[in-house]
């Protein structure tokens, strides 16, 4: 009794176990269950129960409701299908002018705004793709495919390698320095040496629209939210939604809208990449001491001045925060947005992992991460750029990079026309090494990956056969054994108990969601996938962190590694571990524990690193030791930023177990992958998705709000 | 008194849904404590008053008792909700938008405690912000900067970052900043609290060099009571939004109007805040003594003469006229009795 008094909170949560456990061994697994015939698959079986729903039919196998319920949310795919055909196809038909036919035509609103925002888009892609690669679409945009067969030679050439190579090289010197010109001009050399110059420019020119316009409309949504109220009432679900969605979720949606190729990759990167843009601009905004804006207003800033040379200079820490993940994001869509039909290294990337050819995989994800570190760090120059009112320069010191870039240009030009002589009949490799046509370490890499396999196959396969036979099979037959009934009492339990009515009620409505979408043994699959992923990253993370804490020097380099590692594409975490493991759930597995082992790394440092340094003094006052302090002081104060980083890995392993799909999971990634190539996949895509989403935004809820009750209680919220 | 500047004639700020509606009904008679009960918090409370040109006035009061509100209702960072306030004549209420930022541009300055510099512009580029914002071409407001730089006595240090500098050089900047564009009206929100104690005591004597050289006319906000004195030309003591007593510093220590004002008054060495002309006896000029001392004189600098003298201490004017006498027991009277019950 006198313990009940003292850890009440630790017997509710016994006693919500005890409930737990009874409801999971008093109900019993039907005989007609099997995991895979759990779901409502859209054929026709006689054992198949039928409803009819808003003239929607779903077919379902029914169990006993504790066990599972039904899915009356089944008609909701289908619904949203429909819908966007309908609104696609018939909603507001209007009458347009049509350039090419020179007459009227009529077309549903929606198709004809969707037709004007690809081509719109297109012709932003192919303008920069041409001046990398030449090409005539541009010229033809302009004028007609007529005019370019009467003038041929008004075709863009595109710029020899060695031009954009000095360019890159030069703009990063007067970004940041030699270091980072060095890094630019090696990348380039070795991109191009590499024969992968082309599908490299690719993926640059659908980077360089798709960035920066995210980072406007970002931007823009971020100031309008945090200028209104109502703005950021009507966004912040969304946001919140956004966070947790896997990327491939919302490829089919835009499959349907805007139709295959760089355009719609270029969108869906939009929609992916805004969210976080949208979060870190409002939370940067609201973090500006008030002093500052009134010292704006006072020096009469117009509304407009006050916003963009007051605030966003004020607040750029975190906007360049959300550059960054705008970055990020674009690299990871660049790789995922080829199942819908983008060129580039995605598309090599993807076809190489799909023909098994690890060396071709890792020397085009290898290109992609050295892309992207570049641009990361480019941007984050720029950013912290400053002006020098004092220099008493030259005319020669002031322009000396235009020059530079001058003179490399015309360098670069005389090159490539000497090239035509050099390398008379093949090949001109001072304008351009074509894709293939380069160095090639892809034999050396696939070499590699026969011989492990040939001298560790044994061990590897050992490894692999007791993880799956005695590890995953049974946990994953653990999740399935719980009745859906247990599970609902076991979430909102959690919820009540952690954020009492109101988090009880939100945990409830999400989890509600999946049970009775089709999806719930799925999704079961996915939980346990991502919480054995989760488990292993936590304790890899939380040690790891607590380590290089110990030295500032460590603690640093540490966080370095993990800005590094996180602006790696997700799909590039895939290639080292199908050279290991081939294609199995383990394989899976591990990129998600790297992958997700990131933010739980971070984020321990970071919260070991804010616990405040008088307290560290005080407790080495009070003698206590290195242990002692950590286990005493540090790790209590810092646990909620640890928790929360608990909630980031959780996101990143949800993300990496739906796109380990690609390797074959049983998930819900991949049904959505399925989706991609199904006619009617909008729907279902979208509702998966959704499902994903929520049950990261349960555990995000419960960990958020436990994190804000216990900063609230150490006082440090 | 010469001209006024700024003009407040019952300035209401109170926070809350319904403030205005709530302060209409009230007819002027604002009590705190039933506007809380209503959800409303009252910032200012019926503050009048008037700031003659090239004048300091101070205003006073512990953290909470809506001095900086007042001073936010003044420049107009927050709006009144009742009353009205004219700068230079114009009724700063009704300015548009527009007018409001011209206002600020040309006859504003404004120092704030946390200093509120941009952190991504250096010294140089934190001063030149204003003029920057106002359109003046870079290098006139950068060598316009540079002038404020020295003023402040940063030469050398124009192009560090705020972050690089201690806080009393930083509060350097704010101050040059806020006077870059030569404004005629100086706010300062406790400008010197977050700094030193020794700093502090720098800071304001070089804001007196500062002021006897610009003669602008002064808002003062802080939260010391000595530092009012120091500083200013008239002090206004405020306690939950009202103005409590408003007058020079010699009148508030001589006569607290309240018993709150003479809690302050308490402690304060008198000697160091009253001048010879504060309490001198301008009845009887006859019989003096050979020793003459000014009337603006401080006691402090003066006592130890006039205590060495038997007879009557004549007290002359600037231009050696003899406007009055002071015993020597006076001077023991003012600086050790008469504490409880005036003076």
């Amino acid at each position: 009794m006198e313990y009940l008094k003292k850890y009440p909170k630790l017997f509710q949560w016994l006693f919500l176990l005890i409930v737990f456990f009874a409801l999971c061994f008093a109900i019993d697994v039907p005989e007609t269950y099997k995991f895979i015939r759990g779901q409502a698959e859209f054929v026709k079986d006689p054992n198949q129960s039928v409803y009819f729903f808003l003239g929607k039919e779903v077919r379902y196998y029914a169990f006993d409701v504790f066990w599972r319920l039904p899915p009356l949310l089944g008609w909701l795919p289908i619904w949203i299908n429909d819908s966007l055909f309908f609104l696609m196809n018939e909603w507001m038909p209007m009458e347009f002018w049509n350039e090419d036919t020179q007459e009227f035509k009529t077309r549903p609103l929606l198709l004809e705004i969707s037709r004007n925002l690809t081509s719109f888009m297109t012709f932003l892609i192919e303008l920069i793709r041409e001046i990398l690669l030449g090409g005539l679409e541009t010229i033809v945009a302009f004028t007609s495919w007529d005019f370019i067969d009467a003038y041929p030679w008004l075709e863009l050439p595109g710029l020899p390698w060695t031009i954009v190579a000095a360019g890159a090289a030069i703009l990063s010197y007067k970004l940041s320095g030699k270091g980072l010109a060095l890094f630019a001009g090696l990348t380039m050399i070795y991109i191009s040496i590499f024969g992968q110059w082309k599908p490299s420019m690719q993926t640059l020119s659908f980077i360089l629209v798709a960035a920066p316009l995210s980072f406007i409309f970002g931007l823009g949504l971020g100031i309008a939210a945090y200028k209104s109220k109502r703005v950021e009432k009507a966004l912040y679900p969304i946001l919140l939604v956004m966070q947790t969605m896997p990327q491939y979720a919302v490829l089919v949606p835009a499959l349907v809208l805007f139709g295959v190729g760089d355009h719609a990759a270029v969108i869906i990167t939009m929609v992916v990449a805004v969210p976080p843009m949208i979060l870190l601009t409002i939370l940067g905004l609201r973090a500006i001491p008030p002093e500052v804006i009134e010292a704006g207003r006072m020096s009469g800033c117009t509304n407009w001045q006050l916003m963009f040379k007051v605030l966003i200079p004020t607040a750029r820490r975190d906007i360049l925060i959300g550059v960054n993940q705008v970055i990020m994001v674009c690299f990871s869509m660049a790789v995922i947005s080829a199942f819908i039909g983008a060129k580039g290294l995605g598309f090599n990337l993807l076809l190489a992992l799909n023909q098994l050819n690890i060396g071709l995989a890792l020397e085009a994800g290898l290109c992609i991460s050295l892309i992207a570190i570049l641009l990361d760090k480019m941007s984050l120059a720029w950013a912290n750029k400053q002006t020098d009112y004092f220099g008493n320069l030259t005319f020669f010191q002031r322009n000396k990079n235009v020059i530079f870039f001058a003179a490399s240009f015309v360098i670069g030009i005389i090159l490539a026309y000497v090239g035509t002589f050099i390398f008379k009949g093949s090949f001109n490799y001072l304008f351009e090494i074509p894709h293939n046509k380069g160095i090639s370490t892809a034999d050396f890499w696939n070499k590699g990956v026969d011989w492990i396999f040939d001298t560790f196959f044994v061990y590897i396969k050992a490894f692999n056969t007791w993880l799956i036979q005695d590890v995953l099979q049974p946990m994953r037959a653990l999740y399935l054994r719980m009745p859906a009934v247990a599970t609902l009492v076991l979430a909102v339990g959690a919820g009540y108990l952690i954020g009492g009515i109101r988090s009880a009620l939100v945990v409830a409505a999400l989890t509600l969601f999946i049970a009775l979408s089709p999806w719930w043994d799925r999704a079961l699959v996915t939980l346990y996938m991502a919480t054995f992923g989760v488990v292993i990253s936590c304790l890899i993370g939380f040690t790891v962190g607590t380590l290089c804490f110990q030295n500032k020097k460590s603690a640093a380099f540490m966080l370095g590694v993990c800005d590094i590692f996180q602006t790696f594409p997700s799909f590039v975490y895939l290639i080292p571990v199908m050279m290991l493991f081939g294609i199995t759930d383990t394989s899976v597995l591990i990129a998600v524990i790297v992958y997700a082992t990131i933010p739980a790394t971070r984020y321990t440092i970071e919260g070991l690193r804010s616990v405040p340094v008088g307290l560290h003094e005080a407790a080495t006052m009070s003698g206590v030791n290195k242990f002692q302090r950590l286990t005493k002081i540090e790790f209590p104060l810092a646990f909620p930023h640890m928790m929360l980083g608990l909630n980031q890995t959780i996101v990143f392993a949800l993300f990496m177990v739906i796109i380990g799909a690609f390797i074959g999971t049983e998930d819900l990634g991949q049904y959505i992958l399925k989706a991609l190539s199904d006619k009617n996949g909008a729907g279902i895509g979208l509702t998966l998705g959704i499902c994903v989403a929520f049950i990261g935004l349960i555990f995000d809820n419960l960990i958020r709000t436990w994190v804000g009750k216990r900063k609230k209680h150490l006082g440090i919220a | 008194m010469s001209e006024t500047v700024i003009k407040c004639e019952s300035v209401y700020k109170i926070f809350g849904e319904n403030a205005k509606k709530m302060l209409e009904e009230s007819n002027g008679n604002v009590d705190a404590k039933t506007f809380q009960e209503k959800g409303c918090i009252v910032g200012v409370n019926n503050a009048s008053f008037e700031v003659a040109k090239g004048e300091m006035l101070v205003v006073m009061g512990l953290s909470g008792s809506g001095k900086s509100t007042l001073l936010r209702c003044i420049s107009r960072l927050t709006d009144a909700t009742g009353g009205k306030i004219f700068i230079e004549g114009q009724d700063l209420l009704e300015l548009n938008n527009k007018e409001l930022i011209e206002l600020r541009r040309n006859k504003m300055g404004m120092v704030f405690q946390s200093f509120a510099l941009l952190p991504h512009k250096t010294v140089v580029e934190n001063i030149a912000f204003p003029l920057q914002i106002k359109g003046t071409n870079t290098q006139e407001s950068i060598s316009r900067a540079m002038e404020m730089v020295k003023l402040v006595g940063l030469d050398g240090r124009e192009n560090y970052f705020p972050r690089e500098l201690s806080g009393g050089q930083q509060q350097r900047v704010g101050i040059a900043r806020s006077l870059a564009v030569e404004p005629d009206i100086w706010f300062l929100d406790e400008p010197f609290s977050a700094l030193d104690p020794l700093i502090r005591k720098e800071m304001q004597d070089e804001f007196l060099r500062l002021q006897e050289k610009l003669q602008k006319t002064i808002m003062f906000i802080t939260h010391d009571f000595d530092e009012a004195l120091k500083l200013a030309d008239r002090i206004a003591i405020m306690k939950d939004g009202i103005i409590e007593q408003l007058d020079t510093p010699a009148n508030i220590v001589l006569n607290p109007a309240t018993e709150y004002v003479r809690k302050f008054t308490e402690e304060v060495p008198r000697e160091k805040v009253l001048i010879i002309e504060d309490v001198m006896d301008t009845s009887s000029k006859d019989n003096l003594g050979d020793l003459k001392v000014s009337k603006d004189e401080i006691i402090e600098n003066v006592a130890e003469k006039i205590l060495t003298q038997e007879k009557l201490v004549g007290v002359v004017d600037s231009s050696n006229n003899i406007v009055g006498s002071i015993k020597p027991s006076k001077i023991i009277d003012t600086v050790f009795g008469g504490r409880k019950n005036g003076s």
